[in-house]
């Protein structure tokens, strides 16, 4: 099971910005290990965020991007107390839902 | 003959070429690296340990199902807001000065009913293939002193005595290389490959270093304590393992935090 992401939603003037920190290991597939083998990729593939249901970024990630990834965006609209929903799944088919609260 | 001038009036040009971007290089190198720091600050991953340290610390744990909210970090069983600025501190019921580690692996052994070999185990991390309970932990402890000046008791005759064993080891020259910490950390404008060190004899030097640590290292995508940082400077100076919670690593990091002690605890920071 993964570990939780930190999510961060704050309303600023008019629009909704948005600070994600995901916890995954991001394995690109070209490293070798200490015995020369080669470790297999294994690397979030797609992410979604919701905005009261609505999508609002969809992405497809590939193993370019860093361990532990970082995510900030900005979405026009939002209210305090609305619900962002953001969603990864990987290419073991493992995946990852955690809501946050606008304030 | 030509060709030789040809290529002497190059090799000059080529020279003068280098070292023009050499001395471009080192001023810009450091502010480049600031502003990378700066745009890492915002999304640390030191945040995704400090999360698992606070879940762990609430846990009831080892044979004795106990939780760390009997662990008694110096300012009462639980309590760990502010207790990272005023550690190591010397516990009555160890009889020791501690510092963060030390403490929680006893809080492991005395409280939850683990063995020593078990509560130290993975003192450090691997990435995923071996997490580390202590680095969280330390993680989560750490940040709940974020902006709190760092007090620790040197006028306590342990900690006292700890904070002058740690000076003379900073000082002290050993090793195949003749190294003593203060080699490395004893003037400014010291680097390694392109990591300036900060001079730790000075107070702003100290209290910039100190304050920072734990830190989630990028470059091994892990966060790391105060413990792994001297193991690991003691392996650079090529001088014997430190064990971990040993009386000399604390005697250092009484020596370090005390140095820093009046300045606003920054961590868990981000770097390199």
């Amino acid at each position: 099971m993964a570990d939780p992401m930190k999510i961060r939603a704050n309303l600023v003037g008019d629009s909704t910005e948005v600070k994600v920190l995901m916890s995954h290991e991001m394995e690109t597939g070209q490293r070798k290990d200490a015995q020369g083998k080669t470790i297999p990729a294994w690397f979030i593939q797609k992410v979604n965020v919701t905005h009261n249901d609505k999508v609002v970024l969809a992405a497809q990630w590939g193993p370019a991007v860093s361990k532990n990834p970082f995510v900030s965006f900005t979405f026009k609209g939002g209210a305090r107390g609305d619900k962002v929903k953001i969603t990864w799944v990987d290419n073991h088919d493992d995946s990852r839902t955690d809501e946050a609260t606008v304030a | 003959m030509r060709t030789m001038i040809r290529l002497a009036v190059a090799a000059g040009a080529a020279a003068a070429f280098a070292a023009s971007i050499g001395a471009a290089l080192g001023e810009s190198t450091a502010d480049e690296i600031a502003k990378y720091r700066e745009a890492l600050q915002d999304g640390n991953p030191a945040e995704l340990w400090e999360a698992r340290g606070e879940q762990m610390w609430k846990v009831p744990r080892g044979p004795n199902k106990v939780s760390f909210e009997r662990c008694d970090l110096g300012l009462g069983p639980g309590v760990v807001k502010g207790a990272y600025a005023q550690l190591p501190r010397y516990f009555p019921d160890a009889k020791r000065v501690m510092d963060l580690e030390t403490r929680l692996v006893w809080c492991m052994v005395q409280q939850q009913g683990m063995s020593e070999a078990d509560a130290l185990k993975n003192t450090f991390g691997n990435g995923s293939a071996k997490r580390s309970d202590l680095e969280a932990l330390a993680a989560y402890v750490a940040s709940q002193s974020q902006g709190i000046r760092m007090n620790v008791a040197l006028d306590e005759p342990h900690v006292h005595d700890m904070y002058r064993l740690g000076e003379k080891m900073f000082y002290y020259r050993g090793g195949t290389h003749d190294f003593a910490c203060a080699t490395c950390h004893g003037d400014d404008g010291k680097r390694i490959r392109l990591q300036d060190l900060p001079n730790l004899t000075k107070v702003e030097g100290a209290q910039k270093a100190y304050t920072t640590w734990p830190a989630y290292r990028v470059s091994q995508g892990e966060l790391r304590t105060f413990q792994w940082r001297l193991n690991d400077c003691f392996r650079q100076q090529r001088f014997p393992e430190l064990a971990f919670g040993s009386d000399a690593s604390i005697a250092l990091t009484a020596y370090l935090a005390g140095r820093a002690n009046g300045a606003a605890y920054a961590g868990p920071a981000i770097k390199r």
